[in-house]
């Protein structure tokens, strides 16, 4: 996989600087980042997996007190085959379709049991969410359970090998759309779960893992539906070299194409990096693009749709 | 205490004197007033758990089995195309052994719509490994509840209480409610070995290899095929154990005594007729007709359908003159369900009587005393010269 020169342009983020601020916003660092690890070392992920990354740092910030609800996903395989796991809590392993309902279930056992103080958590992927489990979460969200759901998104059922899903971005290539690409846009699922009128919806990605505890650790002190999406570079899926997770998590960030946000009571606002775009030029969605082969069909036109798209979102960030 | 009500009241009752924990479902016809009483014990305040109005069955059997994996007393409730859709998680409940109970009101499948009665919802799922329990009155609806809880629990398998949709589900009948007293002493608290549980953290369902496999303490755990033998053995075992179940209920009941088959006149009877649910008390005053002209004929309800007692049944059944299966179901292309089991059964027998089959009441067809009258005299009058085609009662083509 080749990895574009162009893409060291952009000058890298000045640490020292970013540190201070998050000292000074009581942000999670690298520095004061507990140390207890739930995930062991070693696990069935692809090398560069951004799953991978999240599931240790989700685990962290969630800690002890958890019990996991997990369909089928590149999950259910990081997490080792019988009888063998690489997670230290508790999960059940439950049908493709039924994860707003399992995680109900569990929640409603733990109220019937009196065990309050537990944090029910789904974790699935974007098919799971956005296709076939769509329902289930709609029930969840509607019925205002006491559940925390992490989607996370890497564009397209990778666990069978890469065939598209409601939430592959339009013009990406998969074993299904193998030659013009998808034509359909992507499916915005944390805007349908914001839709109804839970209490937290929160976007993060997998190259921002500071920035996603933190939203997991805030959403295990709210109660009710909490949805965190959360944008996760996959190499073979995406068709880049392992080592350019990171990179490329970020660059979807930086170019304004995926946004990190939290709806927090019906009220919208920027985080982390995507808050600190505002106002600032961005890197074309182009370079995105250009970072890994599934974009390879997009055409110049497409990308030029794609740039406008993300122009006019932003000018309505920055006013 | 003896009240009279519907047959989905008699199911609510017993689900609430065996203390379920967590209840979900969604509505359908005509499982829906058993659904909807519950949701009114538990709101006001009449009975405490957890009723989740779910938005799908499939959810429903999902909150279920996640519920109890999390070490709480479910149930849930449905019918025909609800049943159906419920299909998957059926099978995931049973491989994750989780002491579940369901009642169906059993209703005819779509398409074309039917909202009326016959077994083919839960017929269709008899090879999904739950255990299969049919109730002929409202009496045996409540009993069966409270006993399939501790059948469930005992083998760690889910159960499937059915009974005969409107005939059952909707009629009225006089039935004793047991005291709340008697029923716990009789069903112990779900207290399972292992679940969710943060203090002892578990992988439950994960992927299984197609071969055992060690353990990080070096300790060899079974493969998938191992696990599937293993409930196929404990479905086997349940038989024994129902009948268990069934004594001990009765010795502090009062009622029971036939977990496996219901018999009537069956004793010195040269002719059986054999059938699941209500239908069978209906077949009672045509033997009493027939009986009294002479014909020494009488009638079996199979009430433990899956795991199937083939031993109770074939030693019923064998050096009959001829055994009479109807049936509201049918393996299409084939045979009724219930006709090619019991043929099975008899198999082994040296004693083989000939065996017809009718299908009767599909989609809630109604069956008439005199049809039936017809039929049994029709084939006690000629045991051998049936072949093995179902025939159809009451057809108007």
């Amino acid at each position: 996989m080749w990895f574009p020169g162009n893409f060291r342009r952009h000058p890298p983020l000045d640490w020292a600087e970013t540190l201070k601020k998050n000292i000074m916003e009581k942000k999670t660092t690298i520095l004061n980042l507990t140390e207890e690890e739930f995930v062991h070392p070693g696990n069935r992920a692809c090398s560069g997996c951004g799953l991978s990354i999240i599931y240790r740092i989700g685990l962290k910030a969630l800690g002890r007190n958890t019990i996991l609800v997990v369909p089928p996903s590149c999950l259910t395989v990081l997490q080792g085959l019988y009888p063998v796991a690489s997670t230290q809590l508790p999960c059940v392993n439950v049908t493709f379709a039924s994860t707003g309902a399992a995680a109900t279930g569990v929640r409603g056992a733990m109220r019937a049991l009196k065990k309050e103080n537990v944090n029910v958590v789904a974790w699935a992927g974007d098919g799971g969410t956005a296709d076939i489990g769509i329902q289930a979460l709609s029930g969840a969200c509607e019925r205002g359970e006491d559940i925390i759901y992490i989607c996370y998104d890497n564009e397209a059922y990778m666990n069978t090998g890469v065939q598209r899903s409601g939430t592959t971005p339009q013009g990406v290539l998969t074993t299904t759309t193998p030659i013009k690409g998808k034509l359909q846009e992507k499916k915005d699922v944390p805007a349908i779960i914001a839709a109804h009128g839970i209490g937290y919806v929160a976007t993060a990605s997998a190259a921002y893992p500071l920035d996603f505890y933190d939203k997991v650790k805030k959403a295990t002190t709210l109660s009710g539906p909490r949805y965190i999406h959360v944008h996760t570079p996959c190499p073979p899926g995406w068709s880049f070299d392992s080592r350019y997770t990171i990179k490329v998590g970020k660059l979807a960030v930086k170019s304004g194409l995926f946004d990190l946000y939290e709806i927090e009571n019906g009220e919208f606002k920027l985080t982390g990096e995507s808050k600190r775009l505002v106002g600032k030029d961005k890197p074309p969605v182009n370079d995105y693009f250009n970072s890994q082969g599934r974009f390879k069909s997009l055409d110049e036109e497409m990308v030029k749709k794609v740039q406008a798209q993300v122009d006019a979102k932003w000018a309505g960030y920055d006013a | 205490m003896h009240i009279i009500e519907s047959g989905n009241v008699a199911a609510a009752t017993g689900v609430k004197l065996s203390r379920a924990q967590v209840i979900a479902a969604y509505p359908i016809t005509p499982q829906t007033p058993l659904t909807e009483k519950l949701s009114e014990f538990v709101e006001s305040g009449e009975f405490e758990a957890e009723y989740i109005p779910v938005e799908s069955e499939h959810s429903a059997m999902g909150v279920c089995i996640a519920a109890s994996t999390a070490g709480a007393r479910a149930f849930t409730a449905t019918s025909a195309n609800g049943l159906l859709y419920m299909s998957e998680q059926l099978h995931w409940a049973v491989g994750a052994r989780l002491p579940l109970v369901m009642c169906v009101a059993n209703r005819g499948i779509g398409a074309p719509w039917t909202v009326w009665n016959d077994q083919q919802d839960s017929m269709s799922q008899r090879d999904a490994g739950w255990i299969q329990l049919y109730a002929n009155d409202h009496q045996q609806i409540i009993d069966t509840v409270i006993k399939a809880f501790l059948l469930a629990q005992t083998v760690s398998i889910p159960v499937m209480v059915c009974y005969d949709g409107y005939l059952l589900s909707h009629t009225y009948m006089p039935f004793d409610q047991p005291d709340q007293g008697d029923v716990d002493s009789f069903l112990p608290t779900f207290s399972p070995e292992n679940f969710l549980n943060p203090e002892d953290p578990g992988n439950f369902n994960p992927v299984t290899l197609p071969d055992v496999r060690p353990g990080v303490d070096g300790k060899m755990e079974p493969g998938y095929i191992e696990i599937r033998h293993n409930l196929h053995h404990d479905l086997r075992s349940s038989i024994e154990v129902y009948g268990e179940i069934d004594s001990e209920y009765e010795e502090k009941f009062g009622r029971g005594g036939n977990p496996f088959i219901e018999k009537y006149k069956c004793e010195d009877a040269e002719f059986v007729a054999v059938c699941i649910g209500s239908l069978s008390y209906q077949l009672r005053d045509v033997i009493d007709i027939m009986r009294d002209s002479g014909t020494r004929v009488g009638v079996m309800g199979v009430q433990m359908y899956r795991p199937f007692p083939d031993e109770a049944i074939a030693d019923a059944l064998s050096g009959k003159k001829c055994v009479i299966v109807f049936e509201k179901a049918l393996s299409y292309g084939n045979q009724g369900p219930l006709y090619g089991d019991i043929k099975s059964a008899l198999y082994c027998s040296d004693d083989k009587p000939p065996i017809h089959n009718y299908i009767l009441g599909l989609g809630g067809r109604e069956i008439r005393t005199q049809h039936l009258l017809d039929a049994l005299t029709d084939s006690c009058g000629s045991p051998e010269t049936f072949g093995d085609t179902p025939r159809w009662i009451g057809l108007k083509l």
